[in-house]
């Protein structure tokens, strides 16, 4: 959001869109930041440059960017609550959005490379097993959670319905870790920490969801 | 000295507003640059931060390996267990393993297997042998001839190699050294020594590694001892200076940098099993109708496809090894 002349001459003054604070620039870099690595990751694939398994190796790291980023996403609201910086709560859908891209581009990998859209072995795979089940389904969740992210859908929603709909992201994420733990042949070093860091941001939630409802009936 | 120096006309002033204007552009590109910099390479190393370096050559310790002398067309002799199909290339079988003493990454073990020493090396063979014995590896390989040797390996990950390895035959180590009619098991023993293998500082497995066959699975002829591949010494990452190849079991029993070999009456304990029981038997061959627990075990990547491929019974080496099991629950006996 760049500012042109006429707009800082002051003449149409309601053109001023931009508010002293305001940060035009925090939207577009994260987007450009954390879509770098699909960028890269894409380059070094074309280039075989990712080592000696490059599906493996996508795969793996699709699947970690999407938990980091939609583990930033479920972070921002602590961030503001024991800040009180309210211009973190809005990247919520950023980091939600960047987040559901990779979980995409991880499945979509899964499916049509990995597997060569084998549908009776990814039926096989997704009932029988756990990890993929847990996965498959933690992906799902999401589907409806980026659909309605806009602003258009939540007022069709309404905001009560939208809010309850968007709590899904509380189960999907520890699904993710869950997915991630069950993946993993025996180092739970990564995925323990995921799971810590969920922990503490859920737990946040549910500390100050619980005294709110204490503070109401006192 | 001149006139003092004339104000420029107002025209030519840039407005307040102009001016700020562009000093807000700047910071906010600025800022753009460096928060979309910042995330990116967070990000990227969290991805890619330990990717692969070129793996570093046999140790300057090593002697060369007395290759097998070239037929007169000019090639090596080919064994006849080898396999035709196309190798995996040098690079890849180097600088993809799995060897969690030296980093649980594929890419670690050859970033980090300079501090392994492949000489001086002895093994100690002891146990139900006629005499225990503490070997130099050079003497060792002064005793066989050295074959190569071009196998499927099949890992428990779904992911396969093909690699021409170069050792001799387990079974001529047990015929030399005599065991007792007592032996009914063969165990192994990785080096343990921390500074060599840091890997071994990290709780994630029992160390040291150890490993073990049954005594006829031992005698096999396919059953190798590797002291190298393509034709060079081992490198560290691939389990210098001696390792375990048993090509229709899971690589995981091909255990690395072996300084113990022990015979035993009972059978032996083996690192992944006591790790995880429930994913990782004793016998461990390779199998496509017995999934792991968490993934199926029907198809592998062969490293440099794309696709995948159905992974054979005991990895395409039936023939030379089902009567081994005859009559055995290979669905119990995993």
């Amino acid at each position: 959001m760049e500012l042109t002349q006429e707009d800082v001459a002051g003449v149409p003054k309601k053109r001023r869109t931009l508010k002293p604070g305001a940060r035009p620039w925090l939207q577009p870099a994260l987007v450009t930041g954390a879509g770098l690595p699909a960028l890269g990751i894409s380059v070094q694939g074309a280039l075989g440059k990712l080592g000696a398994n490059p599906i493996a190796e996508a795969l793996n790291a699709f699947g970690l960017l999407a938990l980091a980023l939609l583990v930033a996403s479920l972070g921002c609201t602590p961030v503001k609550m024991v800040t009180g910086a309210g211009w973190v709560q809005p990247l919520r859908r950023t980091f939600g959005l960047l987040g559901f891209f990779y979980a995409a581009l991880h499945v979509l990998l899964y499916l049509a490379v990995d597997q060569g859209l084998a549908l009776k072995a990814i039926a096989a795979d997704v009932v029988k097993r756990p990890f993929i089940t847990v996965g498959m389904a933690a992906f799902l969740m999401l589907v409806p959670l980026a659909w309605t992210s806009t602003q258009a859908q939540m007022v069709k929603l309404g905001g009560a319905r939208w809010r309850k709909l968007h709590k899904l992201v509380y189960i999907a994420v520890p699904l993710g870790v869950l997915h991630f733990v069950l993946r993993v042949k025996k180092d739970l070093t990564e995925p323990v920490i995921f799971g810590a860091i969920v922990a503490v941001l859920l737990g946040v939630r549910a500390v100050t969801a619980m005294r709110k409802k204490g503070a109401a009936a006192g | 000295m001149g006139k003092l120096p004339v104000e420029p006309p107002s025209s030519e002033i840039t407005p307040e507003g102009i001016y700020k204007g562009r000093r807000e552009f700047l910071k906010n590109a600025a800022l753009y640059v460096g928060t979309s910099a910042a995330l990116g390479g967070s990000l990227w190393g969290l991805v890619r931060g330990g990717s692969r370096a070129d793996p570093p050559l046999p140790a300057a310790d090593v002697p060369p390996l007395k290759t097998p002398a070239p037929s007169a067309t000019g090639s090596v002799a080919k064994s006849a267990f080898s396999t035709d199909e196309e190798q995996t290339p040098f690079r890849d079988v180097t600088t993809y393993n799995n060897y969690y003493e030296l980093g649980l990454d594929k890419s670690d073990p050859a970033q980090n297997a300079g501090s392994l020493r492949a000489r001086p090396w002895t093994v100690r063979i002891e146990g139900e042998v006629k005499q225990a014995l503490t070997l130099d590896i050079d003497t060792l390989l002064g005793w066989f001839a050295l074959e190569e040797r071009v196998y499927r390996m099949r890992c428990v990950e779904t992911w396969s190699m093909v690699i021409p390895w170069l050792g001799f035959p387990l079974a001529d180590l047990i015929k030399k050294v005599e065991p007792t009619s007592r032996a009914k098991y063969v165990a192994f023993e990785t080096l343990y020594d921390p500074k060599q293998l840091p890997g071994q500082k990290s709780g994630v497995l029992d160390w040291p590694y150890v490993e073990g066959l049954r005594i006829d699975e031992a005698t096999n002829p396919l059953t190798m001892l590797a002291v190298g591949l393509y034709g060079k010494s081992l490198p560290g990452q691939n389990g210098a200076p001696l390792r375990l190849v048993v090509p229709w079991k899971y690589g995981f029993k091909g255990i690395k940098s072996i300084v113990k070999i022990k015979f035993t009456e009972a059978q032996p304990s083996t690192t992944w099993n006591m790790a995880a029981a429930s994913e990782y038997g004793f016998y461990a061959n390779v199998n496509p109708n017995v999934d792991h627990p968490r993934w199926s075990q029907e198809n592998e990547r062969r490293i440099g496809d794309i696709t995948r491929r159905k992974t054979l019974m005991f990895n395409g080496y039936a023939e030379h090894v089902a009567q081994l099991y005859t009559g055995m629950d290979l669905k119990n006996n995993y």
